[in-house]
């Protein structure tokens, strides 16, 4: 294992420290509503004092729009359209020359190379109208990590204004497909959640399906046909180890973390039947949750660790159910026209989504864990495989075109089901999973 | 509809012989010759004279009177030849979810390998493998590709008589 290999799968820290918070926060984009209007936010290049910092503050000031307006509730405002040029990070700005471009919200800041070679961010996020400063931080790491300051940066503005946690230093594992549709190659791939640092995991050599994110270490649990026997594996970012997730005699599928990240829960395939097991990974112990003579599968946690929601075609045709972390109360919970499957319970507890078909249609929808409220995001000939942002906001998920050279490619979409957005990939994408926050 | 596309697969499989048997010859191919070019007992003969692979309704596993016939065909030939191992792979059509999809085409495999052992075939020479949507043979978005991908095919593994 090459040191310069390993370091690169390294996430390196980044320290946040809070400079002043001079008022409350009074910018407030109400993000409850389906169509949400954006907020105008100024974000001018950040200052720099030699050539090389100016180039990250342009740099670092280019992520941060980016993420805001891919969000869907920021709307930065164009540079050419600002009266005030930035000089001095230490002195409030001209409110009048913001508020005139409709600006409501402006980020000013300074980037710093550091004599120890360390990078320094300094942020204020101001309120134009109430004429104050929202908020006042500095971010320090390796200057290779300026993405992650970025994202971070994108994490406490989105914060300060929506009052929810961030979404963008994350990361997204899906699978990269390439070549025609009857000889297609699949490798395990990871990105930034933008789409950025994108690096392949495996060669391609092997097929290798539905990639899920620990969420707690830097590990992936897939489903690997290595060997000639499709089974589950764990893969370690930061080491490249891959091992396998106990040996059974038949296939084993479907996996995913549990909040703690101790155990994997997963479908064992015995003859036609599957049903859902749940491993603990110290104790390697294995535990049968259901018993069915059905196809019991695509089991996930509830943030809680208490219940997991999962789809089974006991009652005729595939339908979403719910139950308890030990198989007990196991209770159908879909009800509506057409056939249900793939539930994720979102990082925050009050949404199942789902891949829904009806009528020769793929849509991608949410329900209450009870299986009430039913809404679809996006409908279409062909979308799967939803997963959810680690605020539970945004769902990405997996749209096919048609024929004989459609693919695959990487979407994503508010709650509410507005901003649909292609996250841009090299080749074709499917099975993405979100990571939580980097830590 | 099934039966036909059935036929279709056979006569596809007739013509990939056809051809590599006009290479030697300039004589008008006819199906003796194709019949003549797989020798008994190898896995061509398995292919063309018998059948590797069998068709399923939409999110079905159920053996159709068809699949059987084949399924008869494939444990006769795999008595007469005791050596002959063989691995039963499942496959479903693209209009399903993954996970679900590599479920019923274990389901699919494990009916067909089910079906053969109950002809007789030993279970230990019997394995199956699952592969969901991933392995189709037909392009196109439409039924008459989804009919072809919806199978479960035999595959030799060993123990064949070489040809």
């Amino acid at each position: 294992m090459p040191v310069g290999g390993l370091k690169l799968f390294f996430l390196t820290a980044v320290c946040m420290v809070v400079l002043a918070v001079q008022a409350q926060a009074r910018l407030e984009v109400d993000i409850t509503k389906g169509r949400v209007d954006p907020m105008p936010i100024a974000l001018p290049d950040f200052i720099g004092t030699t050539p090389e910092e100016s180039k990250v503050g342009h740099d670092l000031t280019g992520v941060i729009g980016a993420n805001l307006e891919r969000s869907g509730l920021f709307r930065p405002l164009p540079q050419s359209s600002y009266i005030e040029q930035i000089t001095n990070f230490g002195q409030a700005p001209r409110f009048g020359d913001w508020r005139s471009i409709q600006a409501q919200a402006l980020v000013t800041g300074r980037a710093i190379l550091q004599p120890d070679g360390r990078l320094r961010a300094e942020i204020r996020l101001w309120d134009i109208f109430a004429q104050q400063q929202v908020l006042g931080l500095q971010f320090v790491s390796t200057p290779q990590n300026w993405r992650r300051i970025g994202h971070q940066i994108s994490d406490v503005i989105y914060k300060a204004v929506t009052g929810e946690s961030g979404y963008f230093d994350s990361r997204v594992v899906f699978i990269e497909e390439q070549g025609p549709k009857n000889k297609r190659v699949k490798r395990l791939a990871i990105m930034d959640q933008d789409g950025h640092n994108l690096r392949r995991l495996t060669n391609g050599n092997d097929l290798v399906l539905t990639p899920r994110f620990s969420p707690t270490s830097q590990e992936i649990t897939y489903m690997s046909y290595a060997g000639g026997q499709p089974r589950v594996y764990l893969y370690n970012i930061e080491t490249r180890q891959r091992e396998i997730v106990g040996v059974f005699p038949n296939m084993s599928f479907a996996p995913r973390f549990s909040p703690d990240g101790q155990r994997i829960v997963m479908s064992l395939q015995q003859g036609g039947n599957s049903n859902i097991y749940v491993l603990d990974l110290r104790s390697k112990m294995i535990r049968q949750l259901t018993k069915m003579a059905a196809i019991d599968t695509a089991p996930s946690f509830s943030p809680t660790g208490q219940q997991i929601v999962f789809e089974s075609d006991r009652d005729g045709s595939q339908q979403i159910y719910v139950m308890n972390v030990d198989g007990t109360a196991q209770k159908r919970i879909s009800f509506g026209e057409g056939r249900y499957s793939t539930p994720v319970w979102s990082p925050r507890g009050d949404h199942i989504a789902f891949t829904k078909l009806l009528r020769g249609r793929f849509s991608i929808g949410v329900m209450r864990p009870d299986g009430s409220g039913e809404r679809i995001l996006t409908e279409g000939y062909h979308n799967e495989g939803p997963t959810w942002s680690p605020n539970g906001r945004v769902i990405m998920f997996f749209r096919e075109t048609r024929g004989e050279n459609g693919g695959p490619a990487l979407y994503s979409v508010d709650l509410t089901g507005y901003n649909e957005r292609k996250v841009e990939t090299p080749g074709f994408a499917s099975d993405p999973a979100w990571s939580p926050l980097l830590k | 509809m099934l039966r036909e596309i059935a036929n279709l697969k056979v006569i596809v499989a007739f013509l990939a012989a056809l051809a590599v048997a006009g290479c030697s010859s300039t004589n008008k191919p006819n199906l003796e010759t194709a019949e003549q070019s797989a020798v008994p007992g190898s896995e061509r003969d398995f292919i063309v004279n018998v059948g590797d692979r069998i068709y399923f309704l939409v999110d079905q596993s159920t053996l159709t009177p068809e699949a059987q016939d084949i399924l008869r065909r494939q444990a006769a030939w795999l008595k007469q030849y005791p050596n002959v191992t063989i691995q039963v792979e499942g496959h479903a059509d693209e209009r399903g979810t993954r996970e679900y999809n590599i479920a019923l085409s274990a389901r699919r495999s494990t009916a067909s390998r089910n079906f053969l052992v109950a002809q007789g075939v030993p279970a230990a020479r019997v394995s199956t493998i699952a592969y969901g949507k991933e392995r189709p043979v037909a392009l196109c978005d439409a039924e008459s590709c989804w009919s072809q991908n919806r199978r479960s095919v035999t595959i030799v593994t060993g123990g064949a008589v070489s040809g």
